[in-house]
C-alpha cells in the first residue's frame, strides 16, 4: 500500500506518523513545495526576532524520518488525478497512489487592492515569506501592517524589534472585536500602545501607492501613511487554486465529512485546506489552527490506515501571546454582551502587566461555558472538562484555584466575585 | 507561484559585530560595558607589568570594581527593557551565537583555566591585587604559596555570580520563580562558598562548604582525607558525618519533594555561575539525540569511577597492599586532574560560549549523576504539559541550558520526566503558549500523563508516539 500527502505542515506529519505506527511496512510519501522538512510555521516571527535560527523551528530531527521511513519529496504537485490515483509533480515524474491526503494549508488572503502587487507587500505564510520579509524588511523604517489578527500583531512585534516603526490597521472599531469581550480589547490595545506601535482603528487599507516599490498607503480614513513595507494579515484562505479542475468536490476549502473523506474515493482532505461539509457544533467549517490541524491530520490519518475516526476534537481552546501577554481561552467567550449569558470577570494590574480572568455561563442552565485568560496560565485540561461535564458556574468559581497553570510563586489567581456580579455585566459593555 | 521556491536556510545570520539588528546597547549598558573593558585593560596590565604588585589597592578596585560595579551597571540597564521575555537578536548576535566575540572569548576563558590550574605563577602579577581582600576574609596575604591563586579565582567566580546575579534578576524579574531562585544561588555562593569558609580559616579551622558533598567533593571519603579531617578537631568530624548525612539523608529526601534542581539550580556553585553568567549562551547546548547518548554515558561514567576508585583506595588502605597503593594513588591524581580542573574548570567554563553553561553538569558532575538517578526514579518532580496547546515553536528546547529536546514531549502532551533536568524553569517562562509547569505533586502516573480530560485522539497520539520514540 502506498500512502501519498500532499502538504508537510503539522497536518501531513501527523497524518503520516499516525499512518506508520499501525502500519509499519507500508510506503509512506511527502510532498511539499515549501521546503524539504517540516517545521513549525508559528515560530517564524521568533526566527525573524532572532530567539530562533530555523533550525530549530524543526519539530523533528533528521533521524526521526529515517527511522520511521517516511520519505520526503520536495516538489510542487501541479495536477491529481483521482480516478487514475495518480500525481503530476512539476520537477519529478508522475507519482501513483493508494490512498491520498490532501494537507495543502494556505495562502494569505488579498482582497484586491488596487497596486497590492507591489514590491515591498506581502504575507507571511511560508518560508518563503520569512526570506523575503527579512531581505524586504529588515531595512525598512516605516511600515504598515493591515489586518488584526494574529499574524498581524506578530508582524508588528517582529518589525518593532528591528526598530521598524509599525502604523497597524484594523477595520474594527476595537482590537480583536469578533473574538474578545470589550476590556480586553482596551487592554490589549493599550499593551499594543506600550510597544510603540501606532494602531489605527476602523481603517483600511484603499490603495497602495510607488512606483516598483510600495511608498504609501492610502487609507479609508483619507491619510496617507508613508511605508518602506507594508504587512498584509487580513487573514488566510485555503491553497487549492492547483485542485480547481481535479474533479474533487470544493467550495472556499476541499469539503469533508466527518472522517476527512473528500468527495473522491480514497482521497482524504484535513488541515487548513479542508472544510467541513457539515461542522461540529460551535466549531468553524474551515479551523486553521496548529491544534486542530494535528487532530484533523491524525483523524485522517487513521482513515488512510484504513481504520476510519470520526473527527472529534473536543472542546473548543485557543492561545496568543500578544507582545508580552499570554492570552488563553477554553470553550467559548462571548465577545458582547447578551441576556442569555452571565458573565464572572475580574482583573488587576501587576508591575509586568494586567492579569484579566473572565468565565461565562448559560443564563438558563448555569452551565459554564468558556473561560478566558490574559496574563494568566489556566489549565486546559482542567477547563475542558469542566465544560465537557457542564459544571456550574459557582462551582466552577469555587475550584478555580485547581485550574491554575502558572509557575510556582506567582500570584495567586484571581477569582471573580459573583456577589458583584452585576458590575462585571456593567463592564463587558 | 510557478517554480519551486527555492528556500534559505541561513537568511538571517548576520552575526556582525557591532550592528545587531534586533539588540542595541542602552545607554547604561554602554556604560557598564565601558567600565568591564577598564577591568580588562587593567587586568591585562597588571599580568604583563609590575604595576599590580606595586599598588595592588589600586588596582584591585580597577579590576574587581570594574568588572563588579560595571557588571552590575550594565545589567541594571536591561531595566530600560519591558519586562518579559526577551531575547531578541541573539541568534545574531556575535558573542551569544558563537560568532567571533563568542569564540574568543571562549579561547580566553579557557587559557585563563589551563594558567590558573597548570601554571599559576603566570598570574604572579594578579595575585597581589587579592591581598587586601584575603587579609581583610581570611588574615593571610595573597601569595602562589598559600593558594593565592585560588583566592583570586573565588573572588572573580564570587563577582561573577553576584554581577551576572543582578542580570538574570533584572532580565527574570517578571517571574517570581526566577528572583527566588536567583537569589538563592547568589547567597549560597557568597556566603556559604566564599565568606564563610574563608573565615573560618582566619580561626585555624579547615575549610568548609556546608552544602558541597561527596560525589561533587570527589575525595570527602578517601581514607587519607578523611584521616585528615578526623586529626584536625571537632569541626574536622563534624564535617565528615554532616558530609555523609548530606548526601545519604538530605539528598534524597530533597530530591523526592522537588527534584534534583533543589541543588543543582538553588544551591550549587557550578549551578549558581551557569544560571548567572552562563545565562546568555544557554542556547548553545546541543539538544541532539547524539548529545544526550554521549551524555549519559560520560556523567555515569564518572560517577561510576569515583565510587569504584573510592573502594579502591580503602581496599589498598585496609589491606595495605603496596601495589594496590600505588594504583589508589594514580587514580586520585588522574581524577583529580581530569575531572576535578580540566572537566570541571577547563571545559566547563571555558566552553561556556562554545557549548553553552551546563557542559559540567550534563557530561561530566557525579552528583548530578546520583540526584539524577533519584529524580528519574524516585522523585515527584516532572514538568507538566498543559494539554494540547503546544504550537512546536521549539523556544522550550532551545533554551534548555541541558540540551533537553523539551518539545519533543510537549508537542505530544507528555510530561517530562528527565533525570538531567536541572529545574532552571526557563523552558516554562519562554514558552508563549504556558505549555510548561514545573510540578512536585504526588506522583500518580507522573512519566505518562496522557492529558486529563483532552480529546480522545489527542490522548491516543502520545500514546502512538510513546511508541515511536
Ligand atoms: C506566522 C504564523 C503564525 C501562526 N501561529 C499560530 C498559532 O500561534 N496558533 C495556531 O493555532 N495556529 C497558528 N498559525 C496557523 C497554523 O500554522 C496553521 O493552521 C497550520 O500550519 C496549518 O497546517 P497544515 O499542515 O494544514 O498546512 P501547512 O502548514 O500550510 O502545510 C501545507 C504545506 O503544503 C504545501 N503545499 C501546498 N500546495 C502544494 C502543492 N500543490 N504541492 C506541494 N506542496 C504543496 C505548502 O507549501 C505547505 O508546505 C500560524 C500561522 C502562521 C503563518
Ligand atoms: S527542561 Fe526546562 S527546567 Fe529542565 S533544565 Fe531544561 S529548561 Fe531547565
Ligand atoms: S516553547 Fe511551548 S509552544 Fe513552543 S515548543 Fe515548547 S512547549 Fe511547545
Amino acid at each position: 500500500m502506498h500512502i501519498a500527502i500532499v502538504g508537510n505542515g503539522i497536518t501531513g506529519v501527523t497524518a503520516s506518523r499516525v499512518v506508520r505506527r499501525r502500519h509499519p511496512d507500508w510506503r509512506i510519501t511527502v510532498i511539499s513545495d515549501e521546503a524539504p522538512t517540516h517545521y513549525a510555521r508559528t515560530a517564524w516571527m521568533y526566527v525573524y526576532m532572532g530567539h530562533l535560527t530555523r533550525e530549530h523551528t524543526q519539530p523533528y530531527a533528521e533521524h526521526f524520518w529515517t527511522d520511521n521511513r517516511i520519505e520526503r519529496v520536495h516538489d510542487r504537485v501541479t495536477h491529481l488525478d483521482a480516478r487514475g490515483k495518480t500525481l503530476r509533480l512539476q520537477k519529478g515524474g508522475p507519482l501513483a497512489w493508494d490512498r491520498l491526503l490532501l494537507a495543502t494549508g494556505s495562502i494569505p488572503a488579498f482582497y484586491g487592492w488596487p497596486g497590492q502587487d507591489l514590491a515591498g507587500i506581502q504575507g507571511l505564510y511560508h518560508l518563503q515569506d520569512l526570506d523575503r520579509m527579512e531581505r524586504e524588511a529588515g531595512s525598512a523604517k516605516r511600515a504598515v501592517v493591515v489586518g488584526g489578527g494574529l499574524i498581524g500583531v506578530e508582524m508588528a512585534e517582529m518589525l518593532r524589534t528591528r526598530g521598524t516603526h509599525v502604523s497597524f490597521l484594523i477595520r474594527e472599531g476595537r482590537y480583536m472585536a469578533h473574538a474578545m469581550p470589550k476590556r480586553e480589547s482596551r487592554l490589549l490595545e493599550h499593551e499594543i500602545a506600550r510597544h510603540h506601535v501606532d494602531l489605527h482603528l476602523r481603517t483600511e487599507p484603499v490603495t497602495f501607492q510607488g512606483k516598483d516599490r510600495v511608498q504609501s498607503v492610502r487609507t479609508s480614513t483619507d491619510v496617507t501613511l508613508m511605508a518602506d513595507w507594508v504587512g498584509i494579515a487580513t487573514g488566510v484562505r485555503p491553497n487549492i487554486d492547483w485542485l480547481k479542475d481535479a474533479g474533487i468536490d470544493t467550495a472556499r476549502g476541499i469539503l469533508v465529512d466527518r472522517q476527512m473523506r473528500t468527495s473522491a474515493p480514497d482521497v482524504f482532505a484535513a488541515g487548513d485546506c479542508a472544510e467541513a461539509r457539515e461542522p461540529l457544533a460551535g466549531r468553524a467549517a474551515i479551523e486553521p489552527l496548529w491544534y486542530t490541524g494535528r487532530i484533523q491530520g491524525a483523524t485522517a490519518g487513521m482513515g488512510l490506515a484504513g481504520s476510519p475516526t470520526p473527527y472529534a476534537p473536543g472542546v473548543f481552546f485557543n492561545s496568543a501571546k500578544f507582545f508580552d501577554i499570554e492570552w488563553q481561552v477554553v470553550g467559548r467567550i462571548a465577545p458582547e454582551p447578551s441576556p442569555e449569558i452571565v458573565d464572572a470577570y475580574t482583573e488587576d494590574e501587576t508591575p509586568h502587566g494586567p492579569r484579566l480572568i473572565r468565565l461565562q455561563a448559560d443564563t438558563a442552565s448555569g452551565a459554564l461555558l468558556g473561560v478566558h485568560a490574559l496574563g494568566i496560565r489556566l489549565r486546559q485540561s482542567v477547563i475542558s472538562d469542566w465544560i465537557a461535564r457542564g459544571v456550574s458556574l459557582d462551582d466552577a468559581l469555587r475550584d478555580l484555584p485547581l485550574a491554575s497553570f502558572d509557575p510556582e510563586f506567582s500570584r495567586a489567581i484571581l477569582v471573580p466575585d459573583l456577589s458583584r456580579q452585576s458590575q462585571r455585566i456593567a463592564n463587558l459593555g | 507561484m510557478s517554480d519551486i521556491p527555492i528556500y534559505n536556510a541561513d537568511a538571517d545570520r548576520s552575526l556582525g559585530l557591532f550592528d545587531n539588528p534586533a539588540w542595541r546597547a542602552k545607554s547604561l549598558e554602554k556604560a557598564g560595558l565601558a567600565l568591564v573593558a577598564l577591568a580588562v585593560v587593567a587586568t591585562v596590565v597588571a599580568l604583563a607589568s609590575d604595576l599590580g604588585r606595586q599598588r595592588p589597592g589600586l588596582f584591585a578596585w580597577l579590576v574587581f570594581g570594574g568588572f563588579g560595579v560595571g557588571g552590575v551597571v550594565f545589567a541594571l540597564g536591561g531595566l530600560r527593557r519591558a519586562s518579559g521575555v526577551r531575547n531578541d537578536g541573539k541568534m545574531f548576535s556575535s558573542n551569544q551565537a558563537r560568532g567571533a566575540v563568542g569564540w574568543i572569548s571562549g579561547l580566553v576563558l579557557t587559557g585563563l583555566y589551563v594558567v590558573l590550574y597548570f601554571a599559576p605563577e603566570a598570574l604572579a602579577g594578579l595575585i597581589p591585587l587579592g591581598d587586601p581582600l584575603s587579609r581583610l576574609l581570611r588574615d593571610q596575604p595573597a601569595t602562589v604559596a598559600n593558594g593565592g591563586q585560588w583566592f583570586l579565582y573565588s573572588t572573580f567566580y564570587t563577582l561573577a555570580v553576584g554581577a551576572m546575579g543582578v542580570r538574570a534578576l533584572v532580565r527574570y524579574r517578571h517571574s517570581r520563580y526566577h528572583v527566588v531562585r536567583t537569589l538563592s544561588v547568589v547567597f549560597f555562593q557568597t556566603i556559604l562558598a566564599f565568606a564563610l569558609p574563608y573565615l573560618l580559616m582566619r580561626l585555624q579551622q579547615p575549610e568548609l562548604f556546608l552544602h558541597y558533598t561527596w560525589p561533587l567533593d570527589y575525595d570527602l571519603f578517601f581514607p587519607w582525607k578523611m584521616e585528615e579531617l578526623r586529626a584536625s578537631g571537632q569541626l574536622g568530624v563534624a564535617m565528615l558525618i554532616w558530609g555523609a548525612i548530606l548526601i545519604a539523608v538530605v539528598t534524597p529526601i530533597l530530591t523526592f519533594y522537588f527534584g534534583k534542581r533543589w541543588y543543582c539550580s538553588w544551591v550549587c556553585g557550578c549551578g549558581g555561575l551557569a544560571e548567572t553568567a552562563g545565562d546568555p549562551y544557554r542556547h548553545l547546548s546541543d539538544t541532539s539525540l547524539g548529545a544526550w547518548k554521549v551524555e549519559r554515558w560520560m556523567v555515569h561514567g564518572v560517577l561510576a569511577a569515583i565510587v569504584v576508585g573510592t573502594a579502591v583506595l580503602w581496599v589498598a588502605a585496609l589491606l595495605d597492599v603496596g601495589w594496590l597503593d600505588a594504583v589508589a594513588g594514580t587514580f586520585s591524581w588522574l581524577y583529580g586532574l581530569i575531572i576535578g580542573s580540566i572537566f570541571a574548570g577547563v571545559v566547563g567554563v571555558g566552553f561556556y560560549p562554545l557549548m553553552g553553561s551546563r557542559v559540567w553538569c550534563r557530561f561530566g558532575c557525579p552528583m548530578a549523576a546520583v540526584l539524577g538517578l533519584q529524580q528519574r526514579f524516585f522523585s515527584r518532580f516532572r514538568i507538566t504539559t498543559n494539554g494540547g496547546q503546544c504550537i512546536s515553536c521549539g523556544n522550550c528546547s532551545a533554551y534548555c541550558e541541558m540540551g533537553i529536546d523539551v518539545r519533543w514531549y510537549a508537542q505530544r502532551g507528555q510530561n517530562i520526566v528527565r533525570a538531567s533536568c536541572v529545574g532552571c524553569g526557563i523552558c516554562s517562562t519562554v514558552c508563549p503558549r504556558g505549555v510548561l509547569k514545573l510540578e512536585n505533586g504526588p506522583r500518580g502516573d507522573r512519566a505518562t500523563a496522557a492529558p486529563l480530560g483532552a480529546p480522545a485522539l489527542i490522548s491516543e497520539l502520545s500514546i502512538l508516539d510513546g511508541a515511536m520514540d
